[in-house]
Parts: structure tokens; C-alpha cells; sequence
């Protein structure tokens, strides 16, 4: 098995798409010659040429409308939103216009677009280029949300992303980029609305996404010192929603702890919170805990970022808390 | 090409087919408002009463395959791309027979089949995707014009000036018609924006543009062709300004305080562009009166149609949500 990092994986998604599938497309700010701000698109303008990897104004409503406009004719276009936090400007065309056109159309058209962005703490980016945004858009009915934390299912996910006929907001983490993984030699799509457990415990469920997902493998081990069995699922897809998996866990170790880098109010972990203690209440032992960020926007000094945002210590102490050794 | 030269403008046989389908248009609106009032209609509506020839015009010269993209005053550009009377009538009532199958209503009317896609109840909202629709057509290289309706209002919004910005940069077949009707729901253009000639914001972009009399049908049609030939011969995309005038208010019941009376009066004696099309062609009283009943029964027919529609079943709501 061939080893990426996730910033690989995401490029050799797009490649072999592209290779494959003349309707496949991207356009996005700085994506060609400089190759993205992330380095993501690295090359393609190489191989694609400037039709297919399209650098585009600084102008997110029309890149994003432009990239809906060309999938209800049928194309498969990927809009690469620079940082997450500019998703924002995107979001009367993502939200009134991707999100709805199937729908107030009565079901006469697709949009198969894919909405790649990234975002996360970790460089001391400040207020506007580190949001995690993510629940705003699983709030929207019409649109999948995607948010891999592996160089295999960055990969695979993408895959079904691009193939799939609804527009997706696909969330990539900037601190996973240089993180390595092995992969499949081919690459296996990995359907949306399907969890990975990475990690098999008795004592805790931790239900994890993006950079979380890993500071919570963390907190796994070292619980586990201590004697506690922490079980690690990361559900992948947000919307649709893994439900069986994660409520079937949580039934097995009657515990729960949410985490996410957002801040923890109205976050992706209080809908998670809220369907397990509905479909498993009388399996509960503890209260779900939540660990997210604090309801700040981001500093920059780094000592204030770290302050803000969860790490594995703070998952830790969430488990601790589920088995009364808080 | 000499097809083209044909089409370059309407023949005379064609104009009273044109003021046909205009009077459709405007007795279609005509009773719309009134079901309206009776109360028989749900939704926000919007009638376009003294726009028809923009939509006529337009919808005339393009060919099979074009696309447009609507406002949320629609109803005119629906039929005049095409859409059956009937469905657009079932769909203001809410029924499966309409043409958004009950899921859209007078502010989100489909017909992908026949090219529309889709009234945007969002201001500015269609042209971002009509840039990018014109973009496929481009990539594919298929002879294709993809065409955003909007007022002047839009000009002020930020997806206008990103999506003209756009299209322009990357030279695909689209055509911007600016219905410049000068009011933006109840605020009048002196209010709304700081220059009166709204195309030099096309040009701004370094965009070709275009002028007509809106009311005046045979110079839309003329005009719109002249467009979507530059557009679809892979010259860029175009701005068409047509000057035109709304005669009703923003939405229906709109008792339209802002508006001076007298003036709204006079528009519509002196800038009918029905009335100025029949002069045109010099129709007597009773071939015009002929045109009235057959449109008349047409609109009636879709009435009856739509009223005997089937209403969707409550749960159908959560239909359509994803493909």
C-alpha cells in the first residue's frame, strides 16, 4: 500500500478524476501556476492545462455560482474556497442556490458540484482565516458535508464527493495536510454517510471529526493507561449522518464524549449529543460530554490560540469526567 | 448565414404571432392578479404587466438549446420560453401539474426541459450561474448562449458586478439583459444608484453593450439577436438594456404610495407595448378582439386546469431534498 499525506491524497483524487472524466473540472483563487495557498493543486495546471485549472478573481459568490451553473448542465466542477471563512461569501449561492434548485424545481435537476475548502486553528492565522464553520453548513437540508481527517479518506471521500449529484461542502483540515497514511494502490470511493471507528474500546465512545479525530486517539492512549477502554469513531461524513454506528457504539460502551475544533455552542456535537441521548438514553451511564472550542473568536498569540482550541488533553479530561474520574 | 440575415428581424407574418403571445402574457397576468385578490392564491407574487415585450423579444431570438435564468418576476419570461400556460398556472396554485411540481411557486419556476432554469427569488441570485452555464457550453464547445434576466435593482449587488466580471474574463457565450424598469421594489433608481445609464457598469468590465426600447418588441427581438450572434460566435458576452416600464406595483395589492400617479397614468397610455405593436401593424378592432377571446379562453383553460390540479401529498415535502 502506497504511502500520502493527506495533501497528496486530496490531489490524487482530483488528478485521477480529471484523468478519467472530461467533465470534471476546478477553478479557485491561485489554484494554477502558484498551485493553491495550501499547495494542493501542486502540478495540475501541468497536466490540465489553464481551461481545466482555472485560477478565478477574488470572488467567491461568482466562482461558486459559476461552479453551480456549469453542474446543472451536467459538468462535475470542484470550487476550491480558499479558507473556510470564506465560505462565508459563498453562502447565498451554496445555501439559496446549490442547496435548493433540486428541490424548487421538483426534483428536475442535479447539481453535482463539490465545494472544497479548508480551514482550522494551529498557525495563528487570527480571526478570519481559522474558523471551523462546519455546522453551518450541515444546518442546510440539500447539501452533504464532508470532513475527512486521513490521507485514505480524504481520498476515497473526495472520490464519492465529485461522483456524487449533490452539491457537497468538503472540509479539509490545513494542520492534517502534511500528515501521512497509507492508502489503497486503486482508489476505493468510500461512501458518504458511513463512520469509521478507528479505534475499538468498552469503557467510552469518543466521537470525533477533523484534527479532533487525532488528539482523541491521543487522549484514547493514554486513558487507556489508565485503565480506561476508549473507543474512536470518526463519523466522516456530517451530513448524511452515520447514525446507526455511532448510537451502536455508544450503546456498547454507555458513554459519550463529542469533540470538535469549533467552538462547542451550537456546535456539530450538540446534534450528535442531542440523537444519542434520544436513540440510547437507557444506555447511558454519564452525562454526554462536549469538548470544542471556547466561544471566542480566535486570538492570534499563539499562547491565547492554544488557550481557545481543544487538544488531546482536554478530550482526556472529558473521558475522565464520563467515568467519574474527572 | 443566410438563415441568420432571415432571422435578423421578425417578418411581418410573425409580429401578430408576437402580439399573441404578449397579450397571453398580459391576460395571463391580468388574472393572476385577480385570483390573487380573491384570495385563491398562496405565495408572494410579482406580475411583470408592462414588461412583456423584453421577455417576448428575447425568448424570440434564441435558438433550441439556449438556457435563461429568471427574476422573481417570471411569468412572462416562462412563457415565453415555452412553458405551457397550464403548468404555470397549476404551479401558482400549488399543484403537482405545475411546472416546479408544487415545490417552487411563482418566485421559483422551472422548466429544465425547455431551458429555464429557474425564477430566482433572490435578487442578483441566477447570474453567477448563468456565467457558469455559458462556461460548460464554452468548455464543451457546444453553439450555446446561456441569458440572465434581471432589473436594476441587481446592478447594485455584488453577485452583478462578480459574475459580469467573470463572464467577461473568460469570454463565454452569455448574454446580461437588464430590465431597467427604474424602480428596485419601491425605491426609485434616482435612490438606488448614483449614474443613470446603468450600462456603463457593463462597460466598466470592459463588456460589448447593447441598447433598446424595451417596449418596442421588434427592436428587443432585433437587438437580442445581434447579442446572442456576438455571444454565440465566441465574442464574448453582451449587456442588453432595455428600457422598459412596470406598470403594476413591486408585488400584487402593492398600494404603491412612492409612485406618482399621474406619471404611472401616462406610461401606460403612451408606452403599452402591446398597444404600440398593435398600432404597428395597423390590427383592427375585431381582428384585435378575435386575439383577446383566443388568448382569454387559453388563460381560462389553464384556470380551470390548474383549480382541478392535484394537490401533492403533505409528506411529498420530503421529496427532492437530495438526488
Amino acid at each position: 500500500m502506497p504511502e500520502l499525506t493527506y495533501r497528496e491524497a486530496v490531489r490524487d483524487a482530483l488528478v485521477q478524476a480529471m484523468r478519467s472524466d472530461e467533465d470534471v473540472f476546478i477553478m479557485g483563487e491561485d489554484i494554477a501556476e502558484m498551485g493553491g495557498s495550501m499547495g494542493v493543486t501542486a502540478g495540475m495546471l501541468d497536466e490540465f492545462g489553464p481551461e481545466r485549472v482555472r485560477n478565478t478573481p477574488i470572488s467567491e459568490m461568482a466562482l461558486a455560482g459559476a461552479a453551480i451553473g456549469a453542474a446543472m448542465q451536467g459538468m462535475r466542477p470542484i470550487a476550491e474556497i480558499m479558507y473556510e471563512d470564506f465560505m462565508t461569501l459563498a453562502a447565498e449561492q451554496v445555501v439559496n442556490q446549490a442547496a435548493k434548485h433540486r428541490y424548487m424545481s421538483g426534483g428536475q435537476v442535479t447539481v453535482p458540484v463539490v465545494f472544497r475548502t479548508q480551514g482550522g486553528a494551529g498557525w495563528s492565522p487570527g480571526a478570519q482565516h481559522a474558523q471551523q464553520l462546519e455546522a453551518w453548513f450541515v444546518h442546510i437540508p440539500g447539501l452533504k458535508v464532508v470532513f475527512a481527517s486521513t490521507p485514505e479518506d480524504v481520498r476515497g471521500l473526495l472520490w464519492s464527493s465529485i461522483y456524487d449529484d449533490n452539491p457537497v461542502v468538503f472540509f479539509e483540515h490545513r494542520t492534517l495536510y502534511p500528515i501521512k497514511g497509507n492508502v489503497p494502490e486503486e482508489i476505493e470511493p468510500i461512501p458518504l454517510g458511513r463512520a469509521r471507528v478507528h479505534r475499538e474500546g468498552e469503557d467510552v465512545t469518543v466521537i470525533a471529526t477533523g484534527r479532533l479525530v487525532h488528539e482523541s486517539l491521543r487522549a484514547a492512549e493514554e486513558a487507556e493507561s489508565d485503565g480506561i477502554s476508549v473507543e474512536v469513531v470518526d463519523p466522516r461524513t456530517l451530513q448524511p449522518l452515520d447514525e446507526e454506528t455511532l448510537v451502536g457504539s455508544v450503546k456498547k460502551t454507555n458513554r459519550a464524549v463529542v469533540a470538535h475544533e469549533a467552538v462547542t455552542r451550537m456546535g456539530f456535537g450538540a446534534e450528535v449529543a442531542a440523537l444519542l441521548q434520544y436513540q440510547a438514553f437507557d444506555w447511558l451511564d454519564a452525562p454526554i460530554e462536549r469538548v470544542g472550542a471556547k466561544f471566542t473568536p480566535l486570538p492570534f498569540a499563539p499562547v491565547m490560540e492554544n488557550f481557545v482550541i481543544p487538544d488531546a488533553a482536554d478530550v482526556l479530561a472529558a473521558i475522565k469526567r464520563t467515568v467519574g474520574k474527572g | 448565414m443566410a438563415r441568420v440575415e432571415a432571422r435578423a428581424s421578425l417578418a411581418k407574418a410573425d409580429l401578430q404571432d408576437v402580439l399573441r403571445e404578449m397579450l397571453l402574457i398580459r391576460r395571463f397576468e391580468e388574472k393572476v392578479e385577480e385570483r390573487f385578490r380573491a384570495g385563491e392564491l398562496p405565495g408572494f407574487l410579482h406580475v411583470a404587466i408592462g414588461q412583456e415585450a423584453c421577455a417576448v423579444g428575447v425568448c424570440r431570438a434564441l435558438e433550441d438549446g439556449d438556457v435563461i435564468a429568471s427574476t422573481h418576476r417570471a411569468h412572462g419570461h416562462t412563457l415565453a420560453k415555452g412553458t405551457h400556460p397550464n403548468e404555470l398556472m397549476a404551479e401558482l396554485y400549488g399543484k403537482q401539474e405545475g411546472c416546479s411540481h408544487g415545490y417552487g411557486g411563482s418566485m421559483h419556476l422551472y422548466d429544465i426541459e425547455r431551458g429555464n432554469l429557474g425564477a430566482n427569488a433572490v435578487i442578483g441570485g441566477g447570474l453567477p450561474q448563468i456565467t457558469g452555464a455559458a462556461l460548460a457550453f464554452q468548455l464543451r464547445g457546444e453553439p450555446r448562449v446561456a441569458v440572465a434576466f434581471f432589473g436594476d435593482g441587481a446592478t447594485n449587488i455584488g453577485t452583478f458586478h462578480e459574475a459580469l466580471n467573470l463572464a467577461q474574463l473568460w469570454k463565454v457565450p452569455a448574454v446580461f439583459v437588464l430590465e431597467d424598469n427604474k424602480w428596485a421594489e419601491s425605491t426609485p433608481e434616482s435612490q438606488h444608484s448614483p449614474i443613470r445609464d446603468l450600462s456603463e457598469r457593463a462597460k466598466a468590465f470592459g463588456m460589448k453593450t447593447m441598447k433598446a426600447d424595451g417596449q418596442d418588441v421588434e427592436a428587443v427581438y432585433k437587438t437580442a439577436r445581434k447579442a446572442l450572434d456576438h455571444a454565440r460566435g465566441g465574442d464574448g458576452p453582451v449587456f442588453v438594456h432595455l428600457d422598459t416600464v412596470r406598470f403594476s406595483g413591486h408585488y400584487i395589492g402593492d398600494p404603491q404610495v412612492y409612485r406618482d400617479k399621474d406619471e404611472a397614468r401616462e406610461l401606460r397610455e403612451t408606452r403599452d407595448p402591446v398597444e404600440l405593436l398593435r398600432a404597428k401593424i395597423e390590427l383592427s378592432d375585431s381582428d384585435f378582439s378575435e386575439l383577446d377571446t383566443e388568448v382569454t379562453e387559453i388563460v381560462e383553460a389553464a384556470l380551470e386546469f390548474a383549480k382541478n390540479g392535484t394537490d401533492p401529498a403533505p409528506e411529498d415535502a420530503l421529496k427532492n431534498v437530495y438526488a
